[in-house]
Order: structure tokens, then sequence, then C-alpha cells
């Protein structure tokens, strides 16, 4: 049995509106281990973004427990949280949130800024591999407005494998993108998976999530479904099977 | 290395808002350069009345008879007789903070040279007054003491005086003129020393042996005045206190009764002009300090803005993994900087703007080190101040929420 990424067992979380208590999750259990490919479904109102939140370490549980690469999060302070944010976890959002005028490399560049450990030399090293590694070794100099939706999420996509994650947190990383785009990066998200990285992907989109390799569907805040995919679709294929573009 | 990349992104953004940047700097800019221009500018006013006012000898004490009250009727000073040799010889003696005194007598008339003549003053003193009042002679030589003993016919000219008599432009020196029909052979001539704070004319004088004046034309024995010199400017109050107890001690003057004599030193007053240009320096100061502080609130501004801007940029800078203390270290680099290269720009241009009014307004300028010192660091100081509050704000933000901003 491979090494579990997440354990999560019976998480709560409450928040209070005014008088009202409102119960985003009630009793959640799941583990992910290490090499899934996973998507988090989920209807907005579902407790998917908190669901989200709370895997990426930017929330923390009311109650039960979770535990990320064998760490539990019970307790710790907002500098812990960030370390392992820093350490652990590759973020991937919807709308990209690159810096601005900055080039490719540098927005690739900085989660290692804030882990100390890593040098100057290191850190651009890594950041080349990472774009490499996304296909966009010849774009490193390129500011976010030179380059395309699609090329500017590849650039996330470098951005959160550039501090060797155990997991890739993915939320809406393709919402933003067209069919043919969208395809593109979830073959990208496939090889990096064939790769061995673990990658917990959240989208409503059904068919994003035939591309994984496990699918849980939250609603109302509980698990209503929790299967393993045996069909995985391959993204390359229907990417293949799209009406071509005129160019 | 934490610092070194915090630097990084800070300089990062400062560079990304080059024209943002610029401006609130402006604001920095003008405060410091006007703070040192300013304080120049006070500096420079004090420095050349004190040297003006030294120029006349700053350690110059004056002596001079006191009004008669014991009359019904109050007469100027001058007109009483209070001060004799005597009193002279007795300071000259007994003073230990005087290098230098000599008696003053002096009195109006007519400098005659062959067709040429013209009113001046003629001061009866002994040879110590060039040194009592910084004065040089330009050619020939001073009088001697035996010169005075014997109360010799001699006398040294001022440069106006010179000109006037001497209208040709012969060598004075060796020629003789004569003071109210008495005739006196000059022996030297006054290096020029122009006007004075008070637009008196210092060359415009006659100076001869105390004893000729006294006998041979005011046909007095008393004295007009008596002058000395302090050992040093820092002495010169001692030195009035001295005198004046030798004085009163010597005009037996009962404890109850007040003295009979003014001594004066010029460091009164220095003082007293000091204190109008040092307020004038005040004033300045705090007209430039106003705008110090705008600069300040500007930094502010900015920083506010700039948080609020990048409320986004900071929840991914979070989510990646910045603590609360980067961000908040973030901003208040990007604070210093911005202070700190305004505070530089401010100093130089502060020194240009001063060496341009030196040399185009030919105002007298003089750039304290303090200026610089005090202007940077308020700059410093207003700078980390204001950028603070935001960057604290900033640093407090709640990850979550600062990435869902928009």
């Amino acid at each position: 049995m491979s090494k579990e990424i997440i354990k999560i067992e019976n998480l709560k979380r409450e928040f209070t509106m005014g008088t009202e208590t409102v119960h985003a999750l009630r009793g959640i259990s799941f583990t992910i281990e290490e090499g899934e490919f996973v998507t988090i479904m989920g209807s907005s109102g579902s407790g998917k973004s908190t669901m989200l939140n709370i895997l990426g370490c930017l929330d923390q549980p009311t109650s039960g427990t979770y535990e990320i690469d064998g760490v539990s999060m019970k307790d710790l302070s907002r500098n812990e949280l960030a370390t392992i944010r820093n350490e652990k976890i590759g973020f991937i959002f919807q709308s990209y949130n690159l810096l601005a005028r900055t080039s490719a490399i540098e927005n690739v560049e900085l989660p290692l800024l804030y882990n100390s450990k890593v040098s100057t030399d290191e850190r651009r090293e890594r950041a080349i591999k990472a774009l490499e590694m996304v296909g966009l070794g010849d774009r490193l100099h390129h500011t976010p407005s030179q380059l395309s939706g699609g090329q500017q999420q590849r650039v996330a996509i470098a951005r959160s494998l550039v501090n060797n994650p155990v997991m890739i947190l993915a939320d809406e990383a393709t919402g933003n993108l067209d069919t043919r785009t969208s395809y593109e990066i979830m073959s990208l998200f496939q090889d990096l998976n064939k790769k061995g990285i673990t990658i917990t992907f959240v989208t409503h989109e059904p068919d994003i999530a035939t591309f994984s390799s496990r699918t849980i569907v939250l609603k109302d805040g509980s698990i209503m479904q929790d299967y393993k995919n045996h069909k995985v679709q391959s993204a390359a294929e229907e990417l293949a099977k799209l009406p071509q573009e005129n160019h | 290395m934490r610092i070194l990349n915090l630097l990084k992104i800070a300089f990062k953004a400062i560079v990304l808002n080059k024209m943002r940047t610029l401006l609130t700097m402006l604001g920095i800019i003008i405060g410091v350069a006007s703070v040192i221009a300013m304080l120049a500018i006070g500096e420079g006013s004090k420095e050349s009345i004190r040297s003006t006012i030294s120029n006349m000898g700053s350690n110059m004490i004056t002596i001079r008879p006191g009004t008669d009250d014991r009359g019904p009727a109050r007469g100027s000073g001058g007109d009483v007789q209070t001060l004799t040799l005597k009193n002279f010889e007795v300071i000259k003696e007994k003073a230990t903070l005087l290098s230098y005194v000599t008696p003053v007598v002096n009195g109006g008339g007519q400098v005659i040279s062959g067709a040429n003549n013209w009113p001046s003053t003629i001061y009866g003193v002994n040879p110590d007054y060039l040194e009592i009042k910084v004065v040089g002679l330009q050619s020939g030589s001073m009088f001697t003491d035996a010169e005075v003993k014997s109360a010799s016919k001699v006398v040294i000219l001022g440069q106006t005086v010179v000109d006037n008599v001497f209208p040709d432009g012969q060598e004075p020196v060796g020629q003789m003129i004569r003071f109210d029909n008495i005739p006196f052979k000059v022996i030297g001539v006054l290096e020029e020393k122009g006007e004075n704070t008070f637009g008196q004319d210092q060359d415009d004088v006659v100076i001869a042996p105390y004893t000729t004046v006294q006998k041979r034309i005011l046909a007095i024995d008393y004295l007009n005045q008596i002058m000395g010199s302090a050992v040093s400017e820092d002495d010169a109050p001692d030195a009035v206190i001295e005198v004046t107890d030798i004085l009163r001690e010597e005009h037996k003057l009962m404890d109850n009764e007040e003295d009979d004599f003014t001594v004066r030193s010029m460091e009164e007053l220095i003082s007293t002009f000091s204190s109008t240009s040092e307020m004038l320096t005040v004033l300045l100061v705090a007209v430039a300090s106003i705008s110090l502080l705008i600069g300040g609130i500007g930094i502010m501004n900015i920083m506010y803005v700039s948080v609020k801007e990048r409320t986004k940029e900071i929840g991914l800078r979070m989510a990646v993994g910045g603590k609360g203390s980067d961000i908040l270290l973030q901003f208040l680099i990007e604070a210093i900087l911005i202070s700190i290269t305004g505070g530089v720009l401010g100093v130089l241009l502060g020194l240009s703007a001063t060496v341009f009014i030196e040399k185009f307004l030919h105002w007298p300028t003089s750039v304290a080190m303090y200026s610089i010192i005090i202007s940077f660091a308020v700059c410093a100081v207003t700078g980390i101040f204001f950028g603070w509050y935001p960057a604290r704000k900033a640093s407090a933000l709640d990850p979550i929420t600062a990435l869902r901003y928009e």
C-alpha cells in the first residue's frame, strides 16, 4: 500500500453568521494516496471551497483531524501553516494569479523566495526546470500579458511544481479556458500525474472529472459519492478528437 | 537570506511602479532638500553676521563713562568725566582676562593737506589699539610707546581720509597734514575695513597717540573710553565682570550705588543679532518640516493604496508560503527604500540648491552637517512610521479573503 498524502477523519467546519451556525462540512472522512489524481466535485454551496481551503492549509477545521504528509494540522500557528503551504502544497487557481509585469521565471520562483533554504542559483535552476516541464522552456522571460490564457496557466502550474510539493491543489484550474486549452491543460496534468505527482482538482465540470482516477462528490457538506474511475479518459486523445482550428 | 529575498521582492515592486514611486519620493525629496537649503541660508546669515562682528573685534570690550545721577538732571554718557588715565592704568595692571587695553579720547576736526581738507574724527589711543580693533597697516608703521610718552605729533590715517586729502594718489606716509591747525606727520595708513554692519565707515578715522590728542587737541585730562580685548571670545563675559569689579573698587562705589560707567562686550551684540537670525532659521525649518511631514503622509498614502491594490497579490504570496511577517517586512522595506532613496536624492538636491543660492543669489550659505543628518533621520523615521501601518494591515490579511478580493 502506498503512502497516504492526505488523511481526513470526521472533518467538520462551521461558520457563525450572526446568530446562525452554518455547517459547511459535516463530518467528512477520506484519504488520498500518493500518485492519485482526485477530482472533488460539487455544486456551489456543497462545501467544495471550504474543503479546498482546509486542504490547502488556508483554513482550519472546527473539529476532526487533517493530516498532510503525516503532519497534523491541529493547532498549528499561522506561520507554521505558511511553512506547510510553502513546502508541501502547490496551488493552482482559476484566475492564474500571476504577478503582473513580472516574467514567467520570476513568477515561478516566487514560492522559493519564501524558502530561505533554497539558494539563488538553485531557485533559478528549479524554476527553469519547472517551466520546461510544462513546455514553456522558450518563454522564460515573457510577462503574463505576453502569454495566452493557457500559457499563463502553465506558468501557474510550473509555479506549483517548483517547490516539489507532496500534492498539487488546483481550484477550477480550467474554468477560465476554452475547451481546447482546458484539454491541453488536463493532458499536462495527466502527464504530471504519470510522473508520480499527486493532484487534487476541485471542479464543477463533469467532463474534467473523467480525466481523473478518482472522484469525490460533495453535497451539502457531506460526501455523496467517492468512486474510482476505472476508465480514465486520455485528455490528449480527446484533444485530437476536437475539430481542428483554422489557423 | 530571508531579508535578502524580501529586499529583492520589495525592490522589484518599486521598479515595477516607477512613476508612482517617483511621485511619492518627490515629497520626501522636496522636504529634505528644503530643510537643508533653509538651514544653510539660516546658518549662512548667522555666520556672516558673526564674521562681520568679529571683524570689528569680537573680543572687544568697551568701557564708557556712565551717566551721572548725582545731579537733578541726568547727562548723557560721555559728558561725564568718570574715566581717568589712572583707571586705565589700574585696569591694565589688574585685569587678568584682558590681553590688550587702550585709553581712547576722540574728537572731530578737519584734516587738511595742501588745498584738500576732509572732516574726520581723531582717536587718541596707544599702540594696543590695532590689536583690539583687529586691523593692520597697509603702509608705514604704528607709533611707539615712546612716541605716546612724548606726545609726538604723528598720525595714522584711514583709507577714506587718505582718498580725500591725497586725491592724486600720493604716498601719504612721510607727508605732513594738519588736524585742527596742528601739524602732524603721517607715519602709516590703516588697512581698508569698509563699512561695518551698522553702515559706519570704519576707514574714516585718524589715529594718534592719546597723549597728543588729550593735550594738544582736546585739552582734557579724562578719557572718553577705555577699550580692551578679552583673552578669548569665551572669556569676554567674565572679562566684563572683572573690569566692572576693578572699576567699582577704583571708583569707591558702595554696594547700593549704581555703576558710574558701562562695560560692554561684543559678545552681547553678537547674541542679539544671532537670536534674530536664529528665529529666522527656526521659522524656515518649521516650514520645511511641514513639507517633510507631507512627504511622509505621501508615503503612507501610497503604501496604503498599494496594499489595497495588491490585496490579491498578498493573498497569493501567503498561499505560496509567505508568512505575515514576510508581507510586513516586504511593505516596510518598500517604504524604507522609497524614503531612503528620496532622502539621498533630497540631500543631493538640497546641496545643489545651496550652491545655486550662493552662486546666483549671492546669499551667504553654510551647510551644517547636522542639518543633513537631522533631515535624513526625520525622513527615514517618517518613512518607517508611515510605512508601518499599511504594512501591518497587509500582514494581518486573511489569505482566503485576500485571494478572493477583486
